[in-house]
C-alpha cells in the first residue's frame, strides 16, 4: 500500500455557530490523510498537522464561505477556538500539532453576540 | 521507603496544571499565559469575578438584581456565575432574568428559547419585554422601513430603554449585563475611531450610577448598571461554558454584518494575535483617556425633565427613543441619526404644515445627533429673545 493512502480517523466537532458552515453538522467523523506533500517537493511528505487539517477541512467538508473558517496564514479565522482532545490547542503546538488516529478536534466560534 | 522499588516509573504528566501540578492542563489563559486544569480554571475564573464584584462594591446585601439575558454565551455564563457566587458567598441577592425581544425572526425567537431553558435550569424567574409592545415596532418592522444601515443604532437605543422599563416592572435596584473585556476594548477602539468623547469617557466604567447620562438623553433613574465581566476574557467565558456544558445560543444577529463594531472586533482579534495583552492594555488606555476627557470637558449638568411624549426621564424634550420613533412614524428614518440639516428641515416643514409647533429643543436635540455632544447648536433662530443671548464679538474678547 502506498504510504500516501494511509488515513487517520479524526472526529471533528463544531460549536458556537461553526456548525452552520458544515450543513449544521455538529460532529463529523472524517478520514484525513495521514501525510501531506511538502511544499517543496511532491515526492516527500510530512505527517499531517492541524495546519493540514484546516486546509483539508476547508476543501473537503466546508459547504460555504471559507473566509468564515480560514484566517491568515492558513490558520483558523481569529475568534475561533480550537481544542485538541479536550485541551486548548495553544498547549499542543497550535498549527504544528501532529494528528494521531482517533484524535478529537473541536472548533468553537466566539464570533456572535453574548 | 516501603515499596519504593515496586513503583513502576510513570510517564511524566504532560502539560501539568501550573497551580495544582497534579492534573493535565486544558487551557492556556490569555490573561496570564498560565496553563490550568479544568478545576483550577473554574476556581480562578469564578474567584476573579467574585473579587471584581467585591472590590468594586457592586452590590449591597438584599439588592434585587436583574440579569440582562439574551441566551447568548456571555449572559448565560453570567446567570450561572451570579447564581453560583450568590450562593457560595452569601451575597443575599434576589436574582431575576430580564430578556428583551427585539422581534428579529430567526435570531431572537430562537435565543429566547435558550433563556427559558436557563430559567428552568438555574431556577431564576424570567421577564421578557418586547419592542413591539413597548414601541409598536419590532426590529423586523424597522429594518423593512429603513434598510440595513443604522439599524443597530435604533436597536441599541431601544434596548437600553427596554431594559430600564423591564427593570422598573421588576422593581430591581440593579441591572447586570454580560459585557466582557473584549467588548469593552472594542468599544474603546470604536469611540476613539469615531471621536466620540462623551462615550469614551463613560465606556470603561464598571458601574454606571444614577447621576450619569448617556448620549441618548436618557437617565436611568436610580437603577444602577454594572458589568461583572469587565476584566473577563471572551475566550475564557466560552471555554468555561464549554467545559461546564452550559447551554447557550450562538448565531450572529442577522442584521448586524455591516455594523461598525464588526470591524473593530476583527482589528482587535488581529492585534491580539500579535500582542497577547492587547485587550487589557486597551482597557487600561481607555480608563486613562476617560480621566483625561473628564478633566478637559467643560460640561454643565443638563437639567432633568421628562420626555413630553412618553414621560421617561430625559434632558431633552423628547427622549432619544421617542425621537427615533418620531422619525419612523413620519417616514423620516434619518431623524435622530447624525446631523442631517435637510432631514430636520423636512421634519420642521411637515410639522408646520400639519399645524404642529415644533418644540424649540427638537432642532437642537437633533443637532446633538447620535454623538451626544453637550453643546447646543442654535441652528434656527425662533424668536428675537434668542438673538439677545447669542455671543457677540465683544463678549468673546
Amino acid at each position: 500500500m502506498n504510504q500516501s493512502d494511509a488515513t487517520l480517523r479524526i472526529e471533528l466537532q463544531f460549536s458556537g455557530g461553526m456548525e452552520l458552515l458544515f450543513d449544521n453538522q455538529k460532529t463529523i467523523h472524517a478520514k484525513v490523510p495521514a501525510s501531506f506533500p511538502l511544499d517543496t517537493s511532491v515526492e516527500d511528505r510530512h505527517a499531517a498537522t492541524i495546519r493540514d487539517l484546516i486546509s483539508w477541512t476547508a476543501s473537503n467538508l466546508l459547504k460555504e464561505r471559507p473566509e468564515l473558517f480560514i484566517g491568515t496564514d492558513g490558520s483558523v479565522r481569529s475568534g475561533i477556538l480550537v481544542l485538541v482532545n479536550g485541551a486548548d490547542w495553544e498547549l499542543e503546538g497550535e498549527l504544528e500539532y501532529e494528528l494521531e488516529d482517533r484524535d478529537e478536534i473541536v472548533f468553537i466560534s466566539t464570533l456572535h453576540g453574548g | 521507603m516501603p515499596g519504593a522499588t515496586d513503583i513502576k516509573p510513570t510517564k511524566p504528566l504532560k502539560n501539568p496544571c501550573n497551580l495544582c501540578q497534579s492534573v493535565r492542563a486544558i487551557l492556556k489563559r490569555p490573561k496570564t499565559g498560565q496553563q490550568l486544569c479544568k478545576e483550577c480554571f473554574f476556581h480562578v475564573f469564578e474567584t476573579e469575578i467574585h473579587n471584581t464584584i467585591v472590590d468594586n462594591k457592586l452590590f449591597n446585601k438584599g439588592d434585587r438584581v436583574a440579569i440582562g439575558a439574551s441566551g447568548g454565551k456571555d449572559s448565560t455564563v453570567l446567570a450561572y456565575v451570579m447564581k453560583l457566587l450568590n450562593d457560595r458567598y452569601s451575597y443575599e441577592l434576589d436574582l431575576v432574568l430580564l430578556s428583551i425581544d427585539e422581534g428579529i425572526t430567526g435570531y431572537r425567537d430562537d435565543s429566547l428559547e435558550t433563556v427559558k431553558r436557563n430559567r428552568d435550569q438555574y431556577q431564576i424567574p424570567l421577564l421578557i419585554v418586547s419592542y413591539k409592545d413597548l414601541y409598536g415596532w419590532s426590529m423586523d418592522d424597522i429594518v423593512k422601513e429603513i434598510g440595513r444601515k443604522n439599524n443597530c443604532t435604533f436597536c441599541g437605543v431601544f434596548r437600553r430603554q427596554a431594559l430600564d422599563r423591564g427593570a422598573i416592572m421588576l422593581n430591581v435596584d440593579h441591572i447586570v449585563t454580560g459585557h466582557n473585556a473584549d467588548d469593552i476594548a472594542e468599544t474603546v477602539l470604536m469611540n476613539i475611531l469615531r471621536g466620540d468623547l462623551p462615550r469614551l469617557q463613560r465606556c470603561t466604567s464598571i458601574i454606571t450610577n444614577d447621576t450619569s447620562e448617556d448620549s441618548s438623553g436618557i437617565e436611568t433613574s436610580k437603577i444602577l448598571r454594572s458589568k461583572p465581566f469587565k476584566y473577563t476574557y471572551e475566550k475564557e467565558i466560552v471555554m468555561y461554558a464549554y467545559f461546564k456544558k452550559l447551554d447557550y445560543f450562538s448565531t450572529e444577529c442577522i442584521y448586524s454584518p455591516n455594523a461598525y463594531r464588526g470591524h473593530a472586533r476583527v482589528f482587535l482579534k488581529d492585534l491580539e494575535a500579535v500582542r497577547r495583552t492587547a485587550i487589557v492594555d486597551i482597557i487600561h488606555s481607555g480608563e486613562a483617556l476617560s480621566a483625561s476627557v473628564q478633566a478637559n470637558e467643560s460640561t454643565k449638568l443638563p437639567t432633568m425633565a421628562n420626555c413630553t411624549r412618553c414621560g421617561y426621564i430625559s434632558s431633552n424634550e423628547l427622549c432619544k427613543a421617542c425621537l427615533l420613533l418620531e422619525g419612523l412614524n413620519k417616514g423620516l428614518p434619518q431623524l435622530g441619526i447624525g446631523h442631517t440639516t435637510k432631514i430636520r428641515r423636512m421634519h420642521e416643514a411637515s410639522n408646520l404644515a400639519s399645524g404642529l409647533s415644533s418644540p424649540a429643543s427638537l432642532s437642537s436635540a437633533v443637532a446633538d445627533g447620535s454623538a451626544g455632544e453637550k453643546v447646543k447648536v442654535v441652528t434656527h433662530i425662533k424668536d428675537l429673545g434668542q438673538l439677545e443671548t447669542m455671543p457677540t464679538l465683544d463678549s468673546m474678547k
